[in-house]
């Protein structure tokens, strides 16, 4: 059993995990592991992990920073990171710890944290009480990784914005990836948006070493009245990493929520999303783009629950495939018998541009209240043939006309981003994503 | 003048059918040809086939464009060459601005004469004057391409590309379809302001209405994928009195 030498390492490294953690986090985790025990991770024979075995991720000789030995970087002098424009503050997890040099950030408004989720836990009890680990389900069948997320996270990254309070310059945090052996990654990332305020967070993924990492993640996002949250995630990652992430959402009325995950490039990604419309007039609105070649596998699943009246959510989905890259989404809306007025949409698009490329698709529509306006669509082709001609038509040499259509076939996605100067530098990236010049990762794409 | 075009016995297959048999034609520099016929006839296929669309197979003939010989040549470098194909039915490409692609456009050709790059401001310039000629909406070239444009809008959008791209020869296919009086007049207006003597243009049409506006030197009969009449202006003039038959059953 591949669980088996995780379960061991609990037990055996119990004290050790708890005494280079807080109080706040060592209090879940008995429940987590007894999840654990029971659920396992998830393994293809689970249908909403058909392609994506999660288990074998595992089997290998990871090692796990329990003890907090620093990781010999400084990423204020490695990344000399801000989107240009951006003008913001940028916060930085090596693995799955928050990292400071005591530098200091640029003024925040009064009563925002943003930093460490260690620090947080005892400065906002409450606040921390309420959100961490209660939003991101750990129980039952499917939910292994989050439960194993919570066995061993020991720190992380909180933006808490108090009511009312609006910021209006979007936030930066980097994850780096350092290591000198296969290593496994468990990193926390909390979002609490208190009554009408609203806040951006853009989260971008970069990998500096050679080696295997597993990395699991998992981000809990509270949206409270009338609150906005944006949340992007940005990944850079090398081949060698196994991403599996875990974005957990609730939301109360009038609030929205923002998220779009951009996969630039990758090894292996799972991004799992799990919204909760809890309050009438909450609107989300889910991205997401995978621009994959070679062996990379990005499996996005969505589920998107509305329990109540007059809720609005929008999901956009799109991959880019090449070579023998593999490409699933499973979007699956359930609208409950008093979600009434609903506005539902979704829609799944797929380039497969080569013959190896493979794409598995699934929506799933659950829809048990009868006054509701639900649609999804789902397209899996290749470049339009036309389009390719009236291009060259122009002038423009076939390869050059594909670049453009490859681009293009993104920028809805993009569209979807509330931040001007990320979604044009987006477009560079992609770009150059396309044309192979990109993840010489050592420094900060988004940036350089 | 100098010979810009000669196209001797074309022949060309679309899903094994053959639609040209066998076509002649030659278009010298300044002159303006039309091609009428009735629909089937092949007129589409001749424009797709001198443009390079890989739809169509040519099976016989050559063309040669200012003496080179264009089958051998990529459809982007056929317009580099300065052919220009004005599309019966523009295609709509989300994602990609009008901006972004004439940019791009102009600078292949460009890079193909061995010129430098257009300056940002002498590209805005051009694009401005351009779209004054052709009565384009600002709010037209910076949407994707074609895309959401009316019919019209898309046609006027095919000859602002040409006002752009300078063309040697432009082949106009049915560009007054779906257009009404005053779109087809100011359409032909910018024909014949981009028109000049060491240019030439075919103009694929059903109807006589667009040759009041672009006046043709020579006007060609196409049916069954060859060419069965060849006269002068009058000769549309009378296709629009007696219809085709008296040509196809004599």
């Amino acid at each position: 059993m591949i669980e088996q030498q995780y379960i061991d390492l609990f037990n055996d490294y119990r004290s050790e995990i708890d005494a280079n953690s807080v109080a706040g986090l060592n209090r879940h985790r008995e429940a987590a592991f007894e999840a654990f025990n029971k659920s396992g991770f998830p393994t293809s024979k689970l249908e909403d992990y058909k392609h994506t075995d999660v288990s074998r991720v595992f089997d290998g000789d990871l090692g796990l920073n329990l003890r907090n030995i620093p990781v010999p970087v400084d990423p204020y002098e490695a990344f000399k990171c801000d989107v240009p424009n951006l003008n913001t503050n940028v916060y930085f997890l090596i693995n799955d710890r928050f990292y400071t040099n005591g530098r200091r950030q640029g003024p925040l408004p009064e009563g925002v944290f943003a930093g460490s989720l260690q620090e947080f836990s005892e400065t906002h009890p409450g606040a921390f009480n309420s959100c961490y680990a209660k939003i991101a389900d750990y129980s039952g069948n499917g939910n292994g990784v989050v439960a194993y997320n919570t066995m061993f996270a020991q720190d992380g990254f909180v933006i808490y914005v108090p009511e009312n309070v609006i910021l209006e310059k979007p936030l930066q945090l980097i994850n780096i990836l350092r290591g000198g052996v296969d290593l496994n990654v468990n990193r926390r990332i909390l979002i609490v948006a208190e009554k009408n305020a609203q806040v951006k967070l853009l989260v971008c993924d970069h990998t500096v070493d050679d080696v295997q990492f597993v990395v699991t993640q998992v981000v809990e996002v509270v949206a409270d009245r009338g609150a906005q949250v944006d949340f992007y995630e940005l990944e850079e990652n090398s081949e060698k990493v196994k991403k599996l992430n875990n974005v957990y959402s609730e939301q109360k009325e009038n609030s929205n929520v923002t998220v779009s995950g951009i996969t630039l490039h990758n090894g292996f990604t799972r991004n799992n999303y799990r919204f909760r419309l809890l309050g009438e007039h909450a609107e989300a609105h889910i991205g997401g783009l995978a621009i994959c070649d070679k062996e990379q596998h990005v499996d996005n699943f969505a589920f998107l629950d509305h329990s109540v009246p007059n809720c609005l959510s929008n999901e956009l989905f799109k991959y880019s495939l090449q070579d023998s890259a593999t490409g699933v989404f499973c979007g699956r809306i359930l609208v409950e018998k008093d979600a009434q007025k609903t506005l539902a949409y979704q829609n799944n698009k797929n380039l497969c541009v080569s013959e190896e490329a493979r794409m598995f698709s699934k929506p799933q529509l659950e829809i048990y209240a009868d006054d509701v306006k639900c649609s999804h669509g789902l397209t899996t082709g290749q470049l339009d043939e036309d389009a390719m001609f009236y291009l060259q038509a122009r002038g423009i040499p076939k390869e050059e006309a594909r670049m453009l259509l490859m681009v293009a076939f993104t920028q809805d996605v993009v569209d979807l981003i509330r931040i001007d100067t990320l979604r044009d530098r987006l477009v560079q990236l992609i770009n150059k994503r396309f044309r192979g010049e990109l993840i010489r990762c050592g420094n900060c794409n988004v940036c350089k | 003048m100098a010979n810009l075009l000669k196209i001797k016995n074309l022949h060309a297959i679309v899903e094994n059918k053959e639609i040209l048999k066998g076509i002649n034609l030659e278009v010298n520099e300044g002159e303006i040809h039309a091609i009428m016929g009735p629909n089937g006839s092949g007129k589409s296929t001749l424009a797709s086939v001198l443009t390079g669309n890989p739809k169509y197979e040519v099976t016989r003939g050559s063309i040669l464009f200012k003496e080179k010989e264009l089958l051998d040549m990529e459809p982007a470098d056929r317009a580099r060459e300065g052919i220009f194909l004005s599309f019966q039915y523009p295609i709509e490409i989300p994602g990609v601005s009008m901006v972004n692609f004439m940019r791009a456009a102009l600078n292949e050709q460009r890079k193909y004469r061995g010129e430098e790059q257009i300056s940002a401001s002498n590209f805005l310039k051009l694009m401005r004057d351009k779209r004054e000629l052709l009565g384009i909406d600002s709010q037209l070239v910076s949407r994707s391409v074609n895309e959401g444009f009316s019919g019209g809008e898309k046609k006027r959008n095919e000859i602002f590309q040409m006002a752009m791209l300078d063309p040697a020869l432009a082949i106009l296919d049915e560009t007054d379809s779906g257009l009404d009086i005053d779109a087809l007049r100011i359409v032909a207006a910018g024909v014949n302001a981009l028109h000049s003597p060491e240019k030439a243009a075919i103009v694929i049409t059903h109807y006589q209405r667009l040759l009041d506006y672009i006046e043709p030197d020579v006007v060609h009969v196409l049916y069954d994928g060859r060419i069965i009449k060849t006269g002068g202006p009058d000769l549309a003039l009378e296709l629009e009195e007696k219809g085709y038959d008296w040509l196809v059953n004599p």
